[in-house]
């Protein structure tokens, strides 16, 4: 790949888009578990609560602030990197922005300050308030920006108007009720979840390998394995659901994530692992397993699923179709739209393929004269780079499959063993603590470079996206971005670090001596309840 | 849907400039004095504990008063989607050092109080200063630009072009009128955390605070009648020309406009504006003797509505211009011509007057929660929950 504007732009983007992924699903999650965490406490006044809620409350303080930080720079980017972009969706995308900022920032940005400034200004269920009134704000951004991406993916309730050149949006509902939306915003929350719970089960049992903390630290498990078992089911199961909506929605991703170049009769097999090569068009070493793509898939055994091949001869079809569609819309606008019903129809018929005459402006300035060897090369460029997806897509999924295992494993050990957990276990636990990131930025990767050569599918090439700056500039940022962020990742691990360590500071006395009674009482010591507590 | 046939696209219109007015303002207003908290920080905490209290006078609300700016991008961004275009990625190096701010800013407010090296603590304070500083420039220069108009032109399939190198592009921005504008926004927000500092602080925070607030209050008034002189004599205005619907299609390359007059002849033509430009004048004043006299929440007041009159004197002077083109004057975005479509506006509307009422509300909940003091005790004795 030459390094022009597109790819620096595309390399910024996937930059801070992956940067600030690292700190998003961990807010989702912890969020959560904070507030849970709260819950018991309130509910059942025990200080040990209170300290948890407010020991992984600061782990989540820091990761927080980050998160915020990188979040600002992806608002801002569609606007300094893809202005085409911005100007030609923006009337759809933009919406889902907006409400995002009015109905979910707002509520975890103001609130966020409360419940680490608030503890002694409000009473305790004002507080619980608060907690849960942020972990509600950030899971409803994730649902409007992910309407914004489902958009993206599967652009749904919008038409394009020959006279603003532009997409306009013709049914809301449609694009809130996008059907990938819907499935992209579980899958994602879920993963957000699942993050949580393996971050609270691994640094609790760091904290149990060492005898430290082990009241908080087991409590703690317990909460993340009863929250990560759910989660990791789900993530599962809506990861399914996610691909079968691509089957219809994107049937090139679908192809090229399962590295199936030809059309199989129906039901497909599944290839399990391989080694897929772009230029043979074929997948050497396949292991596969019959029938079970098709199920996936389709989940029928009698619907075919188009393989690479048959997909790059339909382009073709539809790039032809799309240059009817380009010369009406030229009349149209040359008109101002004053022109006979004919044309009007006409561009009507085929406007659903005028992204693909756009494919072709890579290689002429106007559609209508191409070559039929350039209406071939654009068809060929809707394939994606396949062996990456291939190899992504196969490490999330296993490690989804490792997530549910692990997870019904402590949640067994909490709940049926007292919550004794063996030491290999433990060390499982912390080593599997980078393992729910990974499988994340895999499924990013997965679903917006298997979106490629697109930025809005079928819509809008990458390619004319981008705004028109000079190299320059974006090296500049890049650059300037890679610094920052760099240096920001060092300082936040090095705080995570730190106050993991720490361990928890707050509360001490009071948790200590409530922990020393109840512990008495259990094992039924006579002076157990002898035992005061502070402020009693 | 036939319901957004309730509203006119033109009334739409409308509301939607009034309502990007709005936020600016809300930004101006909210995250506005933690910018000038920020850029007063040195000045008016001397040892360790004052500038916790400074910081912590506006711990518990930045988070929150930031999202004006996220919101601002984001409403721009649906309601007029060639602005949000054109402008971020023409002023691009520009944007990259407010969102190089940005970034740093909530990292700073986090993170300072998590160590108790003075090295560490001193460079986040540095941190915490340029961050507030230097948007509350950049933010005048990028309005004195647009007040001039901004080299962009538009080709026949509206993709927008900025002229100039890198940094022709950029270093262009820094020009007089537009510095003068950054004077104007600097000093006012300045004097706005000035006034936030002499609500929320005591003692010798809040004498340096005022001192060095009533200080700017008076730069800000200089600078702005200045700019208003220039306006006057030094610079034609841009008008529409020849016929146009103000419920077309939202396509800039539509209109024919020029070069005419001032863009005082605003006022002329709607006399009633005047009353934004009073109220920036008269409100900065006011500030000003606020804070020489020591009056608490009044002076708050005053300083809102100079900020108030300053921002709508500019969006009501150029109406119904967005963004001139200086060099290609066709392409320049108008309210008329450079929106959403009718559907988008009504449904965002919608949205607004759904949610916003319940952001003041439970926005003004919180501040009333924090009301109070923030004093060198407090920082003292809470080490750990204060930033
Ligand atoms: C699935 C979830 C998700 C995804 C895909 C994204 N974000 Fe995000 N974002 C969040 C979930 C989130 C969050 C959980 O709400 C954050 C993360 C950490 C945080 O503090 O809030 C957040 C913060 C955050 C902020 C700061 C909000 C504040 O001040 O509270 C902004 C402006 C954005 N994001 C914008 C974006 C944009 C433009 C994205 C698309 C490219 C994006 N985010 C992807
Ligand atoms: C936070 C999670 C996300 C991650 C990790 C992510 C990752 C990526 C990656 C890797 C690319 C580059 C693809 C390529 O050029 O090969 C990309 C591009 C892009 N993504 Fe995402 N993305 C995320 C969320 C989103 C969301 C929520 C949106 C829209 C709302 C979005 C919009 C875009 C756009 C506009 C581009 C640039 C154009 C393109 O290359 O297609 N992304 N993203
Ligand atoms: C068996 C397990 C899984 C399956 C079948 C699965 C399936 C999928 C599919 C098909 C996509 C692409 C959707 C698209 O392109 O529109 C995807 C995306 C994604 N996956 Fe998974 N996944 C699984 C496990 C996981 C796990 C364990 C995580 C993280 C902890 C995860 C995180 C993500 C994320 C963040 C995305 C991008 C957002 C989205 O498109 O929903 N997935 N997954």
């Amino acid at each position: 790949m030459e390094f022009g504007i597109v790819e620096l732009s595309r390399l910024q983007f996937a930059v801070t888009a992956m940067y600030h992924f690292l700190f998003v699903p961990l807010t989702l999650g912890l969020s959560i578990l904070v507030a849970i965490m709260e819950t018991v406490y309130v509910t059942t006044n025990r200080p040990i609560w209170r300290q948890m809620t407010k020991f992984w409350g600061t782990l989540f303080g820091i990761n927080f602030a980050i998160g915020v930080a990188t979040g600002l720079t992806m608002e801002f980017q569609f606007g300094m990197n893809w202005s085409y972009y911005s100007q030609y969706v923006g009337d759809i995308f933009g919406a889902p922005l907006a409400i995002e900022g009015l109905m979910a920032f707002f509520l975890e940005a103001t609130f966020v300050g409360l419940f680490f400034f608030g503890w002694d200004k409000l009473s305790k269920v004002a507080h619980l308030c608060v907690a849960w009134l942020v972990a509600i704000g950030s899971n409803f951004s994730a649902l409007w920006i992910l309407i914004a991406n489902g958009w993206m993916q599967n652009p749904v309730g919008a038409q394009f108007n020959p006279l603003t050149m532009r997409m306009e949006m013709t049914d809301f509902f449609a694009v809130l009720f996008n059907e990938v939306a819907q499935a992209k915003f579980v899958h994602t929350v879920s993963a957000g979840y699942v993050t949580a719970s393996v971050f609270v089960i691994g640094v609790s049992a760091w904290f149990l390998l060492r005898g430290r903390h082990v009241e908080l630290a087991r409590r703690s498990i317990t909460v993340g394995a009863a929250f990560g078992v759910a989660a990791a089911f789900s993530v599962v199961l809506l990861g399914d659901e996610s691909g079968y909506n691509t089957s219809h929605s994107q049937k090139m991703k679908l192809a090229a994530i399962e590295s199936m170049w030809d059309t199989h009769p129906a039901p497909a097999p599944f290839n399990l692992i391989g080694f897929p090569d772009q230029k043979a068009r074929e997948t050497h070493y396949a292991i596969k397993i019959p029938w079970v793509m098709g199920l996936i898939g389709t989940r029928s055994l009698d619907t075919q699923i188009p393989g690479i091949n048959e997909l790059v001869d339909k382009a073709q079809e539809r790039i032809r179709s799309g240059q009817i569609a380009y010369k009406a819309m030229l009349e149209i606008r040359a008109k101002d739209g004053n022109v006979d019903p004919a044309t009007e129809t006409l561009f009507k018929d085929h406007s659903a393929d005028l992204g693909f005459a756009l494919l072709l402006k890579k290689y002429v300035d106007n559609p209508l004269d191409a070559t039929d060897a350039q209406i071939k090369a654009a068809a060929n460029d809707t394939v994606p780079q396949v062996w990456p997806l291939f190899w992504s897509f196969r490490i999330m999924v296993a490690l989804g499959i490792g997530f549910i295992g692990t997870m019904i494993y402590f949640f067994y050990r909490a709940s049926f063993r007292g919550m004794k957990f063996p030491r290999p276990a433990l060390h499982l636990a912390v080593w599997m603590i980078p393992a729910p990131w990974i499988a994340a930025e895999m499924g990013w990767f997965v679903s917006e470079f298997g979106r490629q050569p697109w930025t809005v599918d079928g819509v809008l090439p990458t390619a004319l996206s981008v705004s028109r700056l000079s190299i320059t500039d974006v090296s500049l940022t890049l650059a300037g971005f890679v610094l920052f962020y760099t240096v920001l990742f060092i300082i936040e691990m090095s705080l995570m670090l730190k106050y993991i360590r720490k361990g928890p500071f707050q509360d001490v006395e009071e948790t200590e001596a409530w922990t020393n009674r109840h512990t008495a009482r259990l094992s039924g010591q006579p002076d157990g309840a002898a035992i005061a507590m502070p402020g009693e | 849907m036939i319901l957004h046939d309730l509203i006119s696209y033109e009334a739409l219109r409308v509301i939607w400039w009034g309502l990007l007015g709005v936020l600016l303002i809300g930004f101006a207003l909210t995250d506005g004095f933690d910018m000038g908290v920020g850029a007063l920080l040195p000045f008016v905490g001397k040892t360790d504990t004052e500038r916790r209290v400074v910081i912590n006078t506006v711990g518990p609300v930045w988070e929150g008063n930031q999202v004006w700016f996220i919101l601002g991008g984001g409403a721009i961004f649906a309601a007029w989607p060639p602005l949000y275009s054109v402008s971020f990625s023409g002023f691009y190096l520009a944007m990259f050092v407010v969102l190089a701010c940005f970034i740093v800013r909530p990292v700073a407010f986090k993170y300072r109080s998590k160590r108790d090296e003075p090295l560490w603590r001193a460079r986040w304070d540095w941190a915490l200063f340029v961050s507030g500083a230097v948007p509350a420039l950049l933010f005048g220069v990028a309005v004195g630009n647009v007040i001039q108009g901004v080299p962009f032109h538009f080709t026949d399939d509206l993709v927008a072009i900025y002229e100039g190198a890198w940094y022709a592009k950029f270093f262009g921005l820094l020009n007089p009128f537009a510095l003068l504008a950054g004077v104007v926004s600097l000093s006012m927000l300045v004097m706005h955390g000035g006034a936030w500092l002499g609500v929320k602080a005591e003692g010798a925070v809040q004498a340096r605070a005022r001192a060095i607030g009533s200080v700017a209050a008076l730069v800000a008034v200089l600078a702005y009648v200045l700019a208003g002189v220039w306006l006057a004599f030094g610079m034609e205005g841009y008008r529409i020309v020849g016929d146009y619907a103000t419920n077309g299609p939202s396509n800039p390359l539509h209109f024919e406009v020029a070069r005419s007059a001032s863009w005082l002849s605003a006022y002329h033509d709607r006399p009633w504006i005047a009353i934004a430009p009073i109220m920036g004048i008269v409100g900065a004043l006011l500030t000003f003797v606020g804070l020489r006299s020591g009056r608490e929440v009044s002076t708050l007041l005053f300083s809102k509505m100079a900020i108030f009159g300053v921002i709508s004197s500019v969006g009501l002077t150029m109406f119904p211009f967005i963004m001139p083109s200086s060099t290609d004057l066709r392409s320049s975005l108008t309210v008329w011509n450079s929106s959403s479509s009718h559907l988008t506006l009504f449904i965002m509307l919608f949205a607004t007057v759904i949610f916003l009422p319940m952001i003041l509300l439970y926005t003004s909940w919180v501040y009333k929660v924090l009301w109070g003091k923030v004093t060198e005790a407090d920082v003292r004795d809470n080490g750990h929950s204060l930033y």
